[in-house]
């Protein structure tokens, strides 16, 4: 039987669920599921089941440029797998290399396609970063990664760069950066207002990449129900979420990893582990002198979690490496502290609550000027750092 | 159900109410009150609150079980618990796989997911019909 796919885009997700025999009270259901992984209040159970059962099905297109597939791994791995399963039936997955059955000029094909028929209200998800050096280091059916986002990005809607490599460059723009690595970020600052050779002109002449949206959700990978969150946030509202300064979803990248770390109390009162197997790791005190970058660290790692919620990995007993940050990798040795506490922290927190904040406050000054000293002279994690 | 995680980990290794577990015990308290003065509910999603290990699993043993405890299974599993505090519910949903997906405590007289639903209620009736019709 001919499936008609134009009658199932029109569809909303309210008849979409209910042509799969799901119950309001299922509905109600998800919706609360929905609301907790969008990191929303519950309050909002109400307003997400109203727009929920409006909402359309949106055409999403995934370009991975250089990158290790560990984003894919993980939104795939994400374990809320009823709800998840929903969102993936309620948005229209036209194109994604890893995921898709077909190969080739079928694969492009389906891409072209679905951009034409999708023109102006597509989501454009970008997995990896963008070469720039020579094009020949990564192409996907002999077209150069930087020619595809380009093409691509002109007829979206909006552009969501998850993780670290697509938000920041990651990983291939670390020094000495070999590829020529950008960001999405980056490559929309410099061909914002270009037109590109190789690129046919009508697919540029509708939209003015600078004037797009960019939302990104760094991290190495991202948490999976982050960026579930972030794609159904715009199912939902038909809106991006509000950003940072970074084009980060406030929602899940509004408090540091420090300020929402069960450990905080511990470094609060001055009570640090000095090595991994002294008495204070195995009393689960504060890693900050271990090298912990969650003072300076964005995400929703320390209440979210990972693996069905387990833990996370100050919770395992590892220092956060600061991963939904730019440049993490070059920002100096993962077990290098970020600076030696230069004041009587337990001494601030017991006599005054501001003392440990403007505490906080200092070494966070300090901490900027050396992560900046140390990209500048590419320092890099020694054997001695490990032995710690 | 408390123990190996607060052992294995040790963070807190005493019996005193301390880190997050205090502050919600006293939000859940003036939601109570809330309910009681002003007829509003309240929701608090567990998943939002950054608790150490073994503090959500002993919130659970001081809320304890009350006089209903019932089952729903609507895309998977979901236990909805009247804790022995009455008009406090702890409400988990679970997925096919009986992962958890949520945990909520809602302050309220009936958690809204235990209501029949009209549209529900509106389908289940004309099935009925449809098949007393058919006889």
């Amino acid at each position: 039987m001919m499936i008609d796919n134009k009658n199932l885009k029109d569809k909303t997700l309210g008849d979409a669920l209910r042509s799969q025999g799901i119950s309001r009270r299922s509905f109600l259901k998800f919706c609360a599921a929905t609301a907790s992984m969008m990191a929303l209040p519950p309050s909002m159970i109400p307003a997400i089941a109203e727009a929920l059962e409006k909402a359309k099905k949106p055409s999403v297109i995934w370009l991975s440029f250089q990158e290790c597939t560990g984003c894919t791994e993980s939104l795939t791995r994400a374990h809320t797998a009823t709800i998840e399963n929903l969102i993936f039936d309620s948005i229209s997955l036209d194109y994604h290399h890893t995921l898709q059955a077909a190969s080739g000029e079928a694969a492009e094909e389906a891409r072209t396609e679905a951009m034409k028929e999708n023109w102006g209200e597509y989501l454009l998800v970008v997995d990896g970063s963008i070469p720039t050096k020579d094009m020949g280091y990564s192409t996907i059916a002999g077209m150069s990664n930087l020619d595809m986002f380009l093409e691509t990005a002109a007829g979206a809607a909006a552009i969501i760069s998850v993780g670290t490599c697509a938000a920041f460059g990651g990983i291939p723009h670390a020094n000495p950066n070999p590829t020529g690595a950008y960001s999405v970020h980056d490559i929309i600052k410099q061909y914002g207002d270009r037109e590109v050779e190789g690129i046919s002109p009508e697919l540029v002449s509708n939209g003015r990449l600078a004037d797009k949206p960019v939302i990104t959700v760094p991290g190495c990978p991202p948490i999976p129900v982050v960026i579930t969150g972030v794609l159904t946030h715009y199912l939902t509202f038909g809106a991006i979420p509000e950003l940072d300064h970074l084009g980060r979803p406030k929602a899940f990248y509004g408090s540091s990893i420090h300020d929402r770390c069960y450990r905080r109390p511990f470094y609060d009162k001055g009570l640090f582990a000095e090595t991994f197997d002294d008495e204070g790791a195995k009393k689960g005190w504060c890693l900050y002198k271990l090298g912990c970058k969650g003072p300076t660290t964005y995400n929703a790692c320390a209440t979210t979690k990972w693996n069905n919620g387990t833990s996370f990995p100050i919770e395992s007993g590892h220092p956060c490496l600061g991963c939904s940050e730019p440049d993490f990798w070059d920002g100096g040795g993962f077990y290098k502290a970020l600076s030696i506490p230069t004041v009587d922290i337990a001494g601030a927190a017991i006599y005054a609550a501001a003392g440990a904040a403007a505490a906080g406050v200092a070494l966070g000054a300090l901490n900027k000027n050396k992560k900046q000293k140390t990209i500048s002279e590419h320092s890099k994690t020694t054997i001695d750092d490990l032995e710690k | 159900m408390s123990g190996s995680s607060l052992e294995q980990f040790n963070i807190q290794g005493s019996n005193e109410l301390t880190w997050n577990v205090m502050p919600l015990l006293h939000q859940i308290k003036h939601a109570m009150k809330n309910l009681l003065e002003n007829d509003t509910n309240e929701i608090i999603d567990l998943r939002s609150i950054p608790l150490a290990p073994g503090e959500e699993d002993r919130l659970l043993e001081i809320l304890g079980e009350g006089e209903v405890n019932a089952q729903l299974n609507a895309l998977g599993l979901s236990d909805v618990i009247e804790t022995q505090y009455t008009g406090v519910w702890m409400i988990t949903h679970h997925n096919d796989e009986n992962e958890i997906i949520s945990r909520h405590i809602e302050i309220t007289r009936m958690p809204d997911i235990l209501l029949s639903q009209e549209e529900d209620i509106s389908l289940a009736y004309d099935r009925l019909a449809e098949s007393l019709d058919e006889e």
